[in-house]
Order: C-alpha cells, then sequence, then structure tokens
C-alpha cells in the first residue's frame, strides 16, 4: 500500500513552498491546500452572492454552492446537514450550547463534568454558566500517561446531578484519544447531556458524530486545512429544537413583526447574520481533500510520524514527554519540556531553524498547573509531514541544548 | 555558539541569576505574570528611610529573556531612590540587554521592568509595554 508519507511529497501546498519550512504547528491551525485556495477563490470570482432569497441566477448558484459545501462538511462526520448548524469558530460552537441549553437545563445544585485537559473554551463557558446557576464542576482527572478514569465518571454521574459531560475528543496538549462514545453512554444512561469537542479529531482520524453520539459536538474549520471563520456544532435534532435562539437577527427568523418574531427552522435557527459563506464552500473542498486522501490512510501515516517522533524525542537527555506512552493512544501531536531550556526559548531558537512549534500553555492553565508546568513545547503533525520534519526538529533542538546546556 | 539573542551575558544571568530568592519581611513588594510564556515574577525591596532602594531580591520562573532582565536590572537599581525606580523606561531593560527584542519576546523582557515599578508606586502599575516599535523580524521572510 502506498503510505501518505510517501505521497506527502506530492501534496500541494503553496505555503510549504517557503524554503526549509517545517511546520510542526498544525494543532494550532493547518495549513491549506491548493484545493481549498482554489475553492475560495473560484467561489469568490465567479459565484459571489449573499444566500437565501436571492432570485437572480447569481444569488441561487451562491446558494447551491453553499449548500453543497454544508452537505459536504456534514457527511464528512456522518452528520445531518439540517443538524450542523455554521459557528464562527469551536469556541462561538460551544458558547452556543451554554448559551442555549444552558439556563434552561443546569440549575441550582446540578452539576457538569469536564476532565482537567480541557482547552479553555470547554472550561470557561461552563464555569460561567455555573456561577450564573449556582451549579459546580466536577473534573475528571488525567492520570500520569494522560488518561481519564470511566469509573470516576461513574462517580461523578452516581448523584444524578450531573447535567452535561464535556469532554474534548483528543487533548490539544497531552494527544490522549479519549473514549468518548463510553462517556457519551454513560452520560446518557444517567440523564446527563454530553458535548464532544473535536476540535483535534476530525482532521486526524475517522469521526462518525452518529456513532459517537454525543447531544453534540463541535469542531473548527481552520485546524482542518479549512478557513478561519467556520466553526462547527452538530446537533441532536431534538435537543436542538428544543433550544431557544442563540444570536438573534437576519436569516434565524421566519416571519417578523413590529411585536415579535417566528424563528426558522434547523440549522438556519442558529444562524443570525450573513454566515462565512465562502468559507463554507472551502471547508467543502477541505473535507473532500481529507477523504480523497482516505481518513483511514491519514490516520495511519500520522501515527507513524507520532511513534517515530516519541522514539527520537525519548532518546534526548533532559527532554520529558507529556501524555500517553504510544502513538496509537495519541493524536498527531507530542508535548514535551526540556530540563535546560523554557519552551518560549526552545521555540525561539528552533524558529530560527524554521521549524515551527507551539510553546506556552496552550489554553490550558488548569492542566498545566496540575502538571506541575509553566509551559510546553508541542509539535504537532498534518498529512504534509514526513519523518524529515522530525529529524529537522531534533536537530534544531540539539542547537537548543548546545546553547542551554552545561 | 555565537546567538545573538542569547548572547553569553544574558545566558550567564539565566542560569545564574543574581539577587535571586526569598527576602524577610520586605518594605515593598510586587508580583506579575506573563501569560504568553507563563513567566512568574516576584519583586522584593527593602528600602531606608530616604526610599532608597538598600535590597532587592526577585523569585519566579520563566524564559531566559523574562528572567535574565530581571537578574540585570536587579544588580541597578541598588541605590536608587523609589521615585527614580518609577520613572524607569523601557530603555533601562533594552540597554541592559543590548540585543534585538521582538514584538512577541517584549512583555518578557520587560516584566521585570514592570513589577519592579509597581513595587515602587505600591499598586501594580497601568503599564502595559508597548510593542509598537519592537524590532522587526530579521532574515527578510516576507511579512
Amino acid at each position: 500500500m502506498t503510505t501518505v508519507s510517501q505521497t506527502a511529497l506530492a501534496l500541494d501546498f503553496p505555503i510549504l513552498e517557503r524554503e526549509r519550512l517545517v511546520y510542526l504547528d498544525s494543532a494550532a491551525t493547518s495549513q491549506k491546500p491548493r484545493v481549498v485556495l482554489d475553492a475560495l477563490e473560484d467561489f469568490l470570482a465567479h459565484h459571489n452572492a449573499n444566500v437565501h432569497r436571492g432570485v437572480y441566477p447569481l444569488a441561487i448558484e451562491a446558494d447551491t454552492c453553499f449548500n453543497i459545501g454544508r452537505a459536504q462538511i456534514a457527511a464528512f462526520v456522518g452528520a445531518q446537514p439540517a443538524e450542523t448548524i455554521i459557528t464562527k469558530n469551536a469556541t462561538e460552537a460551544i458558547n452556543l450550547v451554554r448559551y442555549s441549553w444552558g439556563p434552561g437545563n443546569v440549575g441550582a445544585g446540578d452539576a457538569i463534568v469536564l476532565t482537567e485537559a480541557e482547552h479553555h473554551s470547554n472550561i470557561v463557558p461552563w464555569q460561567q454558566l455555573c456561577e450564573e446557576v449556582g451549579a459546580e464542576l466536577r473534573w475528571l482527572e488525567v492520570d500520569d500517561e494522560g488518561m481519564i478514569s470511566l469509573d470516576q465518571l461513574d462517580e461523578f454521574l452516581a448523584d444524578g446531578r450531573v447535567k452535561m459531560v464535556a469532554v474534548t475528543h483528543c487533548s490539544n496538549v497531552l494527544g490522549t484519544i479519549n473514549p468518548v462514545e463510553e462517556v457519551v453512554a454513560r452520560a446518557r444512561a444517567a440523564g446527563a447531556a454530553s458535548l464532544i469537542d473535536g476540535s483535534q479529531a476530525v482532521p486526524h482520524m475517522a469521526v462518525n458524530v452518529d456513532a459517537i453520539g454525543a447531544d453534540f459536538y463541535v469542531w473548527t474549520g481552520h485546524k482542518a486545512y479549512g478557513p478561519t471563520g467556520i466553526g462547527l456544532l452538530h446537533g441532536r435534532r431534538e435537543m436542538l429544537e428544543a433550544m431557544p435562539p442563540f444570536l438573534t437577527g437576519g436569516d434565524m427568523i421566519k416571519t417578523v413583526s413590529f411585536e415579535q418574531a417566528t424563528f426558522n427552522e434547523l440549522p438556519f435557527k442558529f444562524e443570525a447574520g450573513t454566515p462565512p459563506i465562502a468559507e463554507t464552500v472551502a471547508l467543502g473542498a477541505a473535507v473532500d481533500f481529507i477523504a480523497g486522501l482516505g481518513i483511514e490512510r491519514v490516520r495511519a501515516h500520522e501515527e507513524v510520524i507520532t511513534a517515530y517522533a516519541l522514539s527520537q524525542l525519548e532518546a534526548i537527555p533532559g527532554l520529558t514527554i507529556q501524555g500517553p506512552p504510544l502513538a496509537r493512544q495519541r493524536g498527531g501531536l507530542v508535548s514535551f519540556t526540556l530540563d535546560c531550556a523554557h519552551p518560549h526559548d526552545v521555540a525561539e531558537i528552533l524558529g530560527r531553524d524554521q521549524v515551527c512549534v507551539r510553546a506556552g500553555h496552550h489554553c490550558t492553565q488548569p492542566l498545566m498547573k496540575k502538571l506541575g508546568l509553566g509551559a510546553t513545547t508541542r509539535a504537532s503533525f498534518a498529512v504534509h509531514n514526513s519523518t524529515d520534519d522530525i529529524d529537522a526538529l531534533v536537530a534544531s533542538l540539539g542547537r537548543v541544548i548546545e546553547i542551554f546546556g552545561d | 555558539m555565537d546567538d545573538a539573542l542569547y548572547r553569553e551575558e544574558i545566558l550567564e544571568h539565566y542560569k545564574r541569576p543574581h539577587n535571586f530568592g526569598p527576602m524577610e519581611k520586605p518594605d515593598r513588594e510586587s508580583f506579575d505574570t506573563n501569560p504568553l510564556c507563563g513567566d512568574e515574577l516576584h519583586v522584593m525591596l527593602k528600602v531606608d528611610d530616604g526610599d532608597v532602594v538598600e535590597e532587592v531580591r526577585f523569585e519566579g520562573h520563566g524564559c531566559a529573556i523574562s528572567q535574565a532582565s530581571a537578574s540585570m536590572i536587579s544588580d541597578e537599581i541598588k541605590g536608587m531612590k523609589l521615585d527614580d525606580l518609577a520613572r524607569l523606561d523601557r530603555s533601562a531593560i533594552l540597554d541592559l540587554l543590548g540585543i534585538d527584542i521582538s514584538a512577541t519576546r517584549m512583555k518578557c523582557a520587560l516584566l521585570s521592568l514592570k513589577v519592579l515599578k509597581s513595587a515602587a508606586i505600591g499598586t501594580l502599575a497601568d503599564w502595559e509595554p508597548d510593542t509598537a516599535d519592537a524590532a522587526r523580524p530579521a532574515g527578510g521572510a516576507p511579512l
């Protein structure tokens, strides 16, 4: 079988034509393949008009492009277009649930379960909701290998006070792939709703939101080879229908009078104002790009890269890797610390070699506190990476040790 | 290895910081963080009856730029009046570092100055480092 690794060189990412660029920051944002840039330009150059209610041919073309984009996006993750709400980003998708679903379903004395490894985007909205209604947060601990315990989840669920379990599919720091089907099933059995943050999962592993069965599944376009400015909320229809609108205004209404308004059907009820039309079209092209490679092959490729990175990094004295020991337990990213240098200095020196990694708290300050770290350096992988990129990372880390090691 | 940002003096201050450690009953102190790097800095001062700095200690952790700049400036402010300390501007630090600082690292470089000024003023300085005139990226990469 031809691996993506072998075809990786043939993949067309214009930005990688920059000299020597070793891009290992796809968990922050992915680079964009030419097919996505082409789709964006083609729409804006040849089909652009506002969507909904236009009657001239160009407007109908724009409607068609937009609808196809949403259908492609939904199909890629096994969701229904009507249950696929387009937002600004994953953060807004979570906030939509927090504001629209939260107040009617979480009250004083109730509880919300999160993991210690959540991104701030899946912490702060729930903290705010809890503060507002007098509910409490319960934190699923991550162990030394970055794993959560389903037994602890059961303990949390036992008293029947938990109304929401919100868990990341794949940790953006530890890389841990969480057992989300199990989490969702246990939450549902205990009468709690569930939300899965799939931002680090959708572009890297087969995700079927229908099979996972969460009440809400969110992700973002720009980490999935698409443009910024588009996020997704897939919700179960009965949940979405029971929820009041989030933002209100144009597009999300059926009728408006001087006194009141009635609201549009799904998914438009939750899409106030002009949506990110070109971004939807381009993200449609992006998921087609992934589907064209084959998500199973993408996963296999990134697992090879991750395993190679783990083995090479482990061999560096004074380097500590965070998260699960095995590549198959992880998404395509590795966070680490070096004894001799602060992550920010590491990233700065790597940057001199055009090795692009992220350093900092990765929007997971509670997790950093738990790990006893101020920051880590993170290398994250995508379809265009090869083991050469890992070799470049390791060589550059050698320079860091030369400068900082005693 | 020759590296402009991590020149020998800066690395020396980072690895073996001056005036580092706790202080019993400081007369003035201040604490702040730089969320970008996760840097934390706690500065403690002893001053005499004329509000002149007699002793300075700092504690914290962070990147080489923030920790080295704290170490370097700590050597400079002994004998300085609190009023003068409160009036120090960014050049005090940038001259000591003697290197080009990129926009993203300016907050690292200036954290120690901010915390020292806060200690001198007695409240968290209402002062954010202006990064507008930070050095442009070198290397000819298109911006």
